[in-house]
């Protein structure tokens, strides 16, 4: 047991530190949700990569560093400590990639990723539709076999995709043979979202931000090399993104310590003008320590995979907590600015409205307590 | 940085375990609550032989020379089986505090499992077990003192967990009593209480794996409606969360013990969260375990009762999870210590 920093973990640290005090936007940027900030979050995204700080845990050759999953760590404390703009790159960096290095053929992986870590290419996620959510295996969008051409011809309707008006492509799950069972039959597709036959429709989130879009596809072709992974076999290739979505790479710790910490100031700002209920002031110390545990949590699963171990249904633990915990921080939050809470700039507020998407996304909590329930206790069907 | 138990330290845990799962069956923490010092005989001599009573005592004055970490390990295999024996006051507390005094002949009957001591520390009104403990360690305003049992006048207060004999003591400080008095008194007062919070909470982590244990054995064999009660979504609910507790609490609990066993600053901060965080895990979790047993549960001839009622008292006793997140709280607000580790 060390929980103690290496020398140069530390300068890993200080040097992310350095570079994001004299790069983060001093103004806060429009939301990434709508067309206009998600311009100026992938003009981000592009001083990130140039400074080799998008991809920090990849390859040199695809522009990252070859950081520990520590040194990851750290930089996404400092990351989120420093203010730093949402990441419109993740469904990419965080969903994708870890799939591609799994699955992809090298020449997919030379193609696809640079230019995802360049934020040349940004990334929806094609899981959903509107008659397969939690129960995803129900995917109905069709890939029909176009040997003429080498390749797939997919239609069908794809809902919730995240940013999916302004991302260049997507990757989803099409159903590739119609008779096959259920969880057989489907083939894990790369689209792009400019293709002919695409249509996409921005919808409005619960914010009023366009961040959610229908991608509606109508005979459109995707070439041979566009399928990641064997035919037929999406579900097992999805599965893997799946739970790097849940665990470990999309909710690293830092983004909550540094919510956490954001909330005791805001308490400490509210003390200084009024009387601050005990249990308000409760309700902050709790979110503080639940941020802490998720943290010491987070350090005993990279223990875990440092020493050869895998998280599978173990991520559905991971999702349920912090999911929940960021509701309940925000909910803190908006109690203590009380009337203010109702101001639709006020950023607790457009927290708390994002933080309410947690428990639904990326699997709902309840498919995820029957995950943990089924898998990891070994409860019955 | 590795959030990892070596393998030496897990190799004692694994032998104290072996131990308690032979000889501190439910059955015999059962008749601990009716015979005549609630606990389970002859096991005191068994962890003696292992090295427990003195696990932080110096190999040169006949302890193992460990540390906090693998004393959690211990503790959490004692709250596991429901171990009712005064392991948290020897092991945890009344050890290292002697060998900061420099005691030695105390801690020298003490680590070999001669002689058994209670706490009565300030802030508990109780002292468990002291009517067959041989010394009593009390405190009175930052002095520790070790009183021979036979000088104390008692008075019985029924626990909840028939086990958990408590006391009123009633006791005469003296010159010859005193352990250790003034600013040093009260470093090695909160030393102790830190080391009987997290130790505590260790216990509470142990008692709550067995409860969740227990319940998913339960409801797997439990049918109703054809199937196994178990396979319903609002019972795997109920024992995720239980679960979820269970795993976001214990390595915080982890993590104040590496803090003791390196004097860390924060080490008092990471002790109150740790007791906190597992006195409501617990609670939730023997909250679930009952639930999901049903009527069963409900009967005094189950075990599970045994469990659930020594989290009761445990999350109760060292400071409970509202007086610890308020000593938390003085840390956050009051030093300015948001940064936490």
């Amino acid at each position: 047991m060390d929980l103690t920093y290496s020398p140069a973990e530390e300068a890993f640290r200080l040097e992310a530190r350095a570079w994001l005090q004299a790069n983060v936007p001093r103004e806060p940027l429009p939301s990434g949700d709508t067309a206009e900030g998600f311009a100026l979050h992938r003009h981000w995204e592009k001083r990130l990569f140039e400074a080799r700080w998008a991809v920090v845990s990849w390859p040199r050759a695809y522009g990252g560093r070859e950081a520990s999953l520590v040194e990851w760590l750290l930089f996404e404390e400092e990351y989120y400590l420093a203010g730093a703009p949402q990441r419109i790159a993740q469904n990419g960096i965080f969903l994708l990639a870890p799939t591609l290095f799994h699955f992809g053929t090298p020449e997919q992986q030379q193609r696809v990723l640079p230019r995802m870590a360049a934020a040349e290419d940004l990334w929806a996620q094609g899981w959903s539709e509107p008659n397969a959510g939690s129960d995803l295996a129900g995917i109905q969008s069709r890939a029909v076999r176009d040997e003429a051409e080498g390749g797939w011809r997919l239609s069908g309707q794809k809902a919730w995709c995240t940013r999916g008006a302004f991302c260049d492509w997507m990757f989803g799950l099409f159903r590739s043979d119609p008779v096959a069972e259920r969880h057989r039959g489907l083939t894990y597709f790369l689209v792009p979202l400019r293709a002919q036959g695409v249509t996409v429709r921005p919808v409005g989130r619960l914010d009023g931000d366009a961040g959610f879009a229908d991608v509606f596809l109508d005979d459109v072709f995707v070439p041979d090399r566009d399928v990641l992974g064997k035919v037929h076999d999406g579900w097992s290739v999805a599965m893997t993104t799946a739970s790097s979505e849940r665990g470990l790479t999309l909710r690293s710790p830092g983004r909550f310590v540094a919510a956490a910490r954001r909330l005791v100031d805001l308490c400490r700002r509210e003390e200084g003008r009024h009387p601050v209920d005990p249990v308000q002031r409760d309700a902050v110390v709790r979110a503080w320590m639940d941020a802490e545990a998720y943290r010491l949590f987070t350090w005993q699963t990279v223990a875990k995979l440092d020493g050869g171990g895998s998280i599978g249904a173990e991520a559905s633990v991971n999702k349920v907590f912090w999911s929940e915990m960021d509701v309940r921080l925000h909910e803190t939050a908006m109690r203590l600015l009380g009337a203010h809470a109702e101001l639709g700039e006020e950023p607790w507020t457009r927290g708390f409205q994002f933080s309410l998407a947690g428990p639904i996304y990326a699997g709902t909590n309840e498919i995820q307590r029957n995950v943990i329930a089924e898998r990891l206790l070994g409860l019955p069907r | 940085m590795r959030f990892a138990f070596p393998p030496e330290s897990l190799a004692i845990r694994d032998s104290v375990r072996a131990l308690l799962l032979r000889e501190c069956t439910p059955g015999r923490v059962r008749e601990a609550w009716s015979n005549a010092d609630g606990r389970v005989p002859g096991l005191w001599a068994q962890l003696a032989a292992l090295g427990v009573p003195g696990m932080l005592a110096p190999e040169e004055r006949g302890g193992l020379g460990l540390t906090e970490l693998e004393l959690v390990l211990v503790m959490e295999e004692s709250g596991r089986f429901a171990m009712p024996e005064p392991i948290v006051e020897t092991a945890a507390v009344a050890v290292p505090l002697l060998r900061d005094v420099d005691a030695r002949d105390l801690l020298q009957s003490v680590t070999s499992g001669a002689k058994v001591v209670a706490l009565g520390l300030a802030e508990s009104p109780f002292v468990v077990g002291a009517e067959t403990a041989d010394i009593v360690l009390m405190e009175q305003a930052g002095e520790v003192h070790a009183v021979e049992r036979r000088t104390i006048r008692l008075e019985a207060h029924p626990s909840i967990d028939g086990s958990r004999r408590l006391f009123h003591v009633k006791w005469q400080p003296s010159r010859e009593t005193c352990l250790v008095y003034a600013e040093r008194g009260k470093r090695v007062v909160r030393e102790a209480r830190d080391r009987g919070a997290v130790a505590v909470a260790a216990q509470l982590i142990g008692l709550a794996r067995a409860m969740l244990a227990t319940t998913v054995d339960y409801v797997k064999a439990r049918h109703q409606f054809g199937k196994p009660v178990g396979s319903f979504q609002a019972v795997k609910h109920h024992l995720a969360d239980a679960l979820i507790a269970i795993e976001m609490a214990a390595p915080v609990v982890y993590r104040a013990a590496y803090s003791l066993a390196r004097g860390d600053a924060q080490a008092s901060l990471h002790a109150s969260m740790a007791k906190a965080m597992a006195s409501d895990a617990a609670e939730l979790v023997a909250r679930q375990a009952l639930q999901c047993h049903g009527a069963i549960g409900y009967a005094f001839e189950n075990d599970l009762h045994l469990w659930m009622k020594r989290v009761w008292a445990l999350s109760a006793a060292w400071g409970d999870a509202t007086s610890h997140r308020a000593r938390v709280s003085r840390g956050l607000f009051e030093e300015s210590q948001a940064g936490g580790m």
